[in-house]
């Protein structure tokens, strides 16, 4: 049986992108255009936020995402530092691009829900304010990257940071539980009593949650479409940089 | 299309504003990987001729 770490492996890797890059990318597609066509002309207003309840259908899945593809960072940021396999470390790299980018849409999407239903675009509640610590992290990261030219020393510190923003990356999630303030609403979508059946407390309905679910596997599969994709690019970079100092050697 | 009443505004602009962002980030993504790509099999057919 083959190992997981095969994959390491950087022309493995490029080839199993190759296979199955298309194939995610479709079905992200399929998941994002029917879910979100779904949720914004076919569900209805809710009754105490009006209209503004289709702004769920980007903001939970957006939000959901910035905070696991932190948490993916970490993991690959991890086995870079313990196994120095260089794919990991750029799998980190390609993840950040679009944990910005979602992290950005849920702060955005946030506020302009935010302005009609609490009254204010924006308030230093916890969850609020640790996720905007988390946006500015992934822009550090992304920095960090671009300003040292050593790509294992970019890698090093660039995995030291990832850990480091990890507490926010965890805050942003855990922050309404920690502490009993602010403004933002604790988990309505996807909580654990939910599934086991001992909720008791008031969740979203199934009318909003279907179409819901299914944006939430269009933005994992966009995001996998993209990590594999900005992955394979950035070995095909090392390698085209490997090819011309050799040339230049030579 | 479906009647936002009087957030409509707030709607069309968090939806706007992701399907640009969402847009923005595919496109740079597929042209920087062809780019690369394009660029690669450049150095490698230079490293096969010599």
């Amino acid at each position: 049986m083959s190992s997981i770490w095969e994959n390491a492996n950087p022309v493995k890797f490029s080839r199993l992108a190759g296979v199955v890059l298309p194939w995610v990318s479709g079905f992200a597609a399929v998941a994002l255009v029917v879910g979100l066509v779904w949720g914004f002309f076919f569900t209805p207003d809710d009754f105490r936020q009006g209209s503004t309840v289709k702004i769920i259908y980007l903001h939970v899945p957006s939000a959901m995402m910035a905070i696991n593809i932190w948490a993916m960072m970490l993991v690959t940021s991890l086995i870079w530092l313990v196994r120095r396999h260089h794919v990991s470390v750029l799998a980190a790299k390609g993840a950040a691009s679009v944990g910005v980018i979602m992290t950005l849409i849920a702060l955005f999407t946030g506020a302009v829900w935010g302005q009609p239903m609490w009254g204010t675009w924006w308030v230093w509640d916890p969850r609020l304010t640790s996720f905007l610590i988390l946006f500015l992290f992934y822009l550090g990261y992304l920095a960090l990257w671009e300003a040292i030219d050593n790509p294992d020393t970019a890698a090093d510190l660039t995995s030291v940071l990832c850990i480091v923003g990890s507490v926010f990356a965890l805050l942003s999630r855990y922050a309404v539980n920690f502490w009993n303030q602010g403004l933002h609403q604790g988990a309505s979508v996807m909580r654990a009593g939910a599934v086991t059946g001992t909720d008791t407390e008031e969740k979203v309905s199934n009318i909003f949650f279907y179409p819901l679910f299914l944006c939430i596997i269009g933005f994992v599969l966009l995001f996998v479409a993209l990590v594999l994709l900005r992955t394979r690019t950035e070995i095909h970079k090392r390698r085209t940089k490997a090819l011309l100092a050799r040339e230049h050697l030579g | 299309m479906p009647d936002l009443g009087k957030y409509a505004a707030e709607v069309l602009s968090a939806y706007g504003v992701a399907i640009v962002l969402l847009g923005a980030l595919v496109l740079l993504s597929v042209r920087a990987a062809r780019r690369a790509r394009v660029e690669l099999e450049a150095a490698e057919a230079r490293r096969r001729d010599r």
